[in-house]
Order: structure tokens, then C-alpha cells, then sequence
């Protein structure tokens, strides 16, 4: 255990902090701390991202931190900041199951993941590999968060957490995939960011609330 | 310094050290405080000058008190001059600290805590029960958190024994190592919530529908509420030696190094003094919160604890 360098010490740490992001996200109440914590889940992301290139020698991994720290700590969350002020979200985030259930439940995720990736690691010669686990809790914990909310915005950044974790998982197991993929799924990204605005300004207008709830009623009259 | 002091001396030096450090730690506290809000202060000595006159003075009895609201502030006081001689707080070398681990340091607190919530039943008015009652819910929920947070060093260091645990963490090569970091934070949360200081608990207010601790001892006077209000102090100053011993050992003095001792003092002082601070910074920033928020504060301590543990199976 002592002979860990020092690069991977420090990506450790990254993959603690960037888990307890996606924790922070599940116990968070407030839609601006969400923002705010999706923010710094980027960040994380990102400095990860810059220690795996300069520890492997991959330069394409600093264009690809770069652009994370473009796009998900700057770009997204200020798209979603003018979405949340346009639309005067202020009220609390409301959640279908109660917020320390959901962590439980976070906790259980964490451990199954560390045991589902556990044969993976073993094969895998990669300094990162360790990380694999949190990046399969990080999406798992994205879906959780998904599943139990019931507005539209806290949904997204559900799934741009979810996201965050794949990355995570492509930059630990395989030390970041092809630099044409990465700017493909930035894209994708951006483009869903703009896509989710518009849906939710129609949803809003259609329904006077975010809620998804109110999309059952959408059934064809017989 | 000759080259060795017996154990048996070190172990009565620390408890000796720990009688008289707490109230000035509590002291420095309080100073801190007032000058973090622009008034006065009393100096760090006024809470020993405080249990000097509660010891003179009289002690007042309910007319229906029975004997467990009579012993309760001896066996409290002993449960935490015993928690006191196992930690180690000058020395990794006490005879005591062999004899008993973590678990059995925080069975003591519990008699402490459960004795205290009976003698606040006890008398039958209406806060002590109150008091007892918030007492326990959070000790409920901080107890395991505690447990947790402090099993995660011991994973670190392969021992239960918090002697142990100081020597291998001062011997150990520093790594950036986030299971500590996490089992830190919770330790914090935790220790916060059952020392009763601000986010859950506020030591300095006698406010009826917010008090917890000064709720249960609310019938006590005399030499009693001196043994309960030394024992409290005790309390925080452990669970600041606790940490100390726990997450920033180094200095401490190891077995058979009694030169090491001067310095050690030394050491202590700095660190409990910075300690200080930053609890003073907690209670400054942070407001009390409301009593149904508690759970979840120690569920997250609780979050932060299993995270630590989980991170040292994941990622060391």
C-alpha cells in the first residue's frame, strides 16, 4: 500500500471527493447548492482528468480536461442557472422517497458497485483502476437521483451527473477514450442542455408546473 | 528529565494534566468567543474559578429525589476521568490504555450519558425529562456515526487500541490518504453533536425549548452541578484529544522517550489551542439548528463515516 505514487494518491482523493459530490447532490435541498455542487463535481472531474494525462502521457487528456472544465463547470451550469432564474424556481427540491432513505440506498449502491467492479480490477494493469468502482457509483447514484425526484431540473442534473460518472469511468478504465468520442459526447451534451431548456419551458406552459407527475395525464382520449 | 518515568506516574501526570487542562481549554473556548463578538472576556481561568465556588457552596435536593439522581455526578465524573486515563493524550505509554480499547472508551461515555439521562428523569419535572429524552435521540444517532468514523482508523492502523493507533499513525509515511480525510469530517459532526456544542446543541443558554444537556442537569447545584459541568468540560477536552490522538498524532511521546514529554506538553497546547479556534469559528458562522434537523446532520456524519470506510476498501 505504500508504494502508491504519488499521482495516484492524488486521483484518489479526486474519486473520494468527486463521490462525495454525488452524494452532496442526492442530500441537497436547495436547487442553487445543486448547481453549485454540480459545478465543483466538474471541477473534480476535470483535475482528474489533467493528473491521469500527465501521470499516462496521453496529451489528448488535457484538451479533454480543458473541455470539461468548459463545459461542466462554467457553460452547464449557467445554462441551468438562466433556465432556473427564468423560470423562478426557488421552492426546495422534492423528492418521492425521504432524503436519508436515499442515502441508504446511495450507500448500498456504493457497495455493490465496489463489488460488481471488483473482478475488473483485478485484471486491469492501469494505475486508475481502483477509481473504476466510484465511477460505476457515480452513475449509479445519477440514476438514483433520476429516479427520485419528481421535478424536471433536478432530473437533469441527475443525468448530468450520471454522465460525469461515465466519464469518470472512461478517463480510470481505459485512460479516456478517442479525442473525436470525447468532443462528440461535449457536443451531445451542449446540444441536450439546450434541448432539456426548451422541453422544460414547454412542459411549463403546458402543464404550469415542472412536475412529471402531471405527464401521466397525457393519454390519448378513447 | 531523567531517561524513564514509570508508566504508572505518566498515567497519573495525564490525568492530572486532563483535571486542570479541561476548564482552561473550555476558558480559552469561551475567550476566543467573546472576542470573535467584540466584548469582554474573563479570562481562560473563570471556569476553574467556577468550579470553585460550585464546590463550596450548598447543594439543594428535590425532596423526591432518590439515590440515582445523588450518585449521578460521581459516576459521571469517573466514567470520564476513567475515559481520560486511556486516552492518549501526553503519552502513547499508559498501562490503562492496554487494558481497554475504543469500544470500551465509548461504552464509558455512554454510562455517562445514561446515568445523566436518568438523573433527569429522575426528579420528574418536565425539562429533565425533555433534556433526557433529546439527549438520547441524538446520542442514538451519534453513536454509530462515532463508532464508524473511529473504526475507519482503526482499519488504517490495524488495531482498536487508540495507543496503538497514535503510534502507527505518528510512524506511518504521510499519504494523501481520503478515507482519513472523510472519517475526519464525520469524527467532527459527531464530536460536535455530543459535546452540545452550537449546530446542535447551545452550552450557553438556559433557553427553555431549545436546551438539551443544561436541560438534564437543570436540577443539580452545588458540588453536584461542579462535578457535572468538570465532567462536560472533560468531555470536549477529550473528544479534542480524541482527534488529536486519532488524525494528528505527531509529537506525541512515544514509550520509554519520557524526554519526549516537554515537548509533547508543548505540542498539546498548540494544537488544542488551534482547535479552539476552530470551534469558535463553527459557532460563529453557524447558527443552532432545529432539533428535527439533527438526524439528519448525524446522518450525514454517518454518510461521511461509511464513505471513509468504504474509500479505504475502494481506493487504498
Amino acid at each position: 500500500m505504500n508504494e502508491v505514487p504519488f499521482a495516484a494518491q492524488l486521483n484518489g482523493v479526486l474519486a473520494a471527493l468527486i463521490l462525495l459530490t454525488a452524494f452532496g447532490l442526492l442530500m441537497q435541498r436547495r436547487i442553487y447548492g445543486l448547481l453549485h455542487l454540480f459545478a465543483w463535481q466538474g471541477l473534480f472531474l476535470s483535475i482528474s482528468t489533467a493528473v491521469v494525462g500527465y501521470s499516462s502521457g496521453l496529451h489528448h487528456l488535457y484538451i479533454s480536461a480543458v473541455l470539461t472544465l468548459a463545459l461542466k463547470v462554467i457553460v452547464l451550469p449557467y445554462i441551468l442557472y438562466v433556465l432556473i432564474h427564468r423560470m423562478k424556481i426557488h421552492k426546495e427540491v422534492e423528492d418521492l422517497v425521504n432524503i436519508p432513505t436515499t442515502m441508504m440506498i446511495g450507500i448500498a449502491l456504493v457497495i455493490f458497485s465496489y463489488h460488481l467492479t471488483a473482478p475488473i480490477t483485478e485484471l486491469s494493469g492501469f494505475m486508475t483502476r481502483s477509481t473504476l468502482a466510484v465511477a460505476l457509483a457515480t452513475v449509479m447514484l445519477g440514476l438514483l437521483m433520476m429516479i427520485t425526484r419528481k421535478k424536471a431540473v433536478t432530473q437533469m442534473i441527475g443525468f448530468l451527473a450520471l454522465e460525469n460518472g461515465l466519464f469518470f469511468a472512461a478517463t480510470s478504465a481505459t485512460n479516456g477514450m478517442p479525442l473525436v468520442v470525447e468532443l462528440g459526447v461535449a457536443l451531445d451534451l451542449l446540444i441536450a442542455a439546450f434541448v432539456f431548456g426548451i422541453f422544460f419551458f414547454q412542459i411549463r406552459t403546458t402543464f404550469d408546473s415542472l412536475d412529471l407527475k402531471a405527464m401521466e395525464k397525457l393519454k390519448e382520449e378513447e | 528529565m531523567t531517561d524513564n518515568i514509570s508508566p504508572i506516574l505518566l498515567e497519573g501526570l495525564q490525568v492530572l494534566t486532563i483535571l486542570v487542562a479541561a476548564p482552561i481549554f473550555v476558558g480559552w473556548v469561551r475567550v476566543l468567543k467573546c472576542w470573535s463578538q467584540g466584548r469582554a472576556s474573563a479570562g481562560v481561568f473563570q471556569p476553574l474559578r467556577d468550579i470553585s465556588r460550585l464546590l463550596m457552596k450548598d447543594t439543594v435536593l428535590a425532596q423526591n429525589a432518590s439515590w440515582i439522581f445523588t450518585a449521578t455526578p460521581y459516576i459521571v465524573f469517573g466514567a470520564v476521568v476513567m475515559a481520560g486515563a486511556i486516552i492518549p493524550v501526553i503519552s502513547v505509554d499508559l498501562p490503562l490504555s492496554a487494558a481497554s480499547d475504543i469500544i470500551a472508551l465509548v461504552a464509558l461515555f455512554a454510562i455517562a450519558r445514561f446515568f445523566l439521562a436518568l438523573a433527569g428523569m429522575d426528579i420528574g419535572t418536565a425539562f429533565g425529562g425533555m433534556g433526557a429524552s433529546r439527549e438520547m435521540m441524538v446520542a442514538s444517532l451519534a453513536e454509530p456515526a462515532m463508532l464508524m468514523s473511529i473504526f475507519t482508523v482503526s482499519l488504517v492502523s490495524n488495531s482498536t487500541s487508540l495507543s496503538q493507533m497514535a503510534h502507527v499513525m505518528t510512524m506511518d509515511p504521510v499519504l494523501l490518504r481520503p478515507s482519513l480525510a472523510f472519517a475526519l469530517l464525520s469524527f467532527v459532526l459527531v464530536a460536535l453533536a455530543e459535546t452540545g456544542r452550537i449546530p446542535v446543541d447551545n452550552p450557553a443558554t438556559h433557553l427553555e425549548l431549545t436546551m438539551i444537556h443544561e436541560a438534564m442537569v437543570l436540577e443539580y447545584s452545588g458540588r453536584h452541578l461542579a462535578l457535572i459541568e468538570w465532567a462536560g468540560m472533560m468531555k470536549l477536552f477529550l473528544f479534542a484529544a480524541i482527534a488529536i490522538s486519532c488524525f494528528l498524532p505527531w509529537g506525541i511521546a512515544m514509550k520509554g522517550d519520557a524526554t519526549m514529554l516537554p515537548l509533547s506538553f508543548l505540542l498539546l497546547g498548540v494544537k488544542l489551542a488551534f482547535i479552539g479556534v476552530f470551534i469558535v469559528a463553527i459557532e460563529t458562522v453557524m447558527a443552532k439548528m432545529r432539533i428535527f434537523r439533527v438526524p439528519e446532520f448525524l446522518g450525514s456524519a454517518f454518510l461521511f463515516a461509511t464513505l471513509g470506510m468504504l474509500s479505504f476498501f475502494i481506493l487504498e
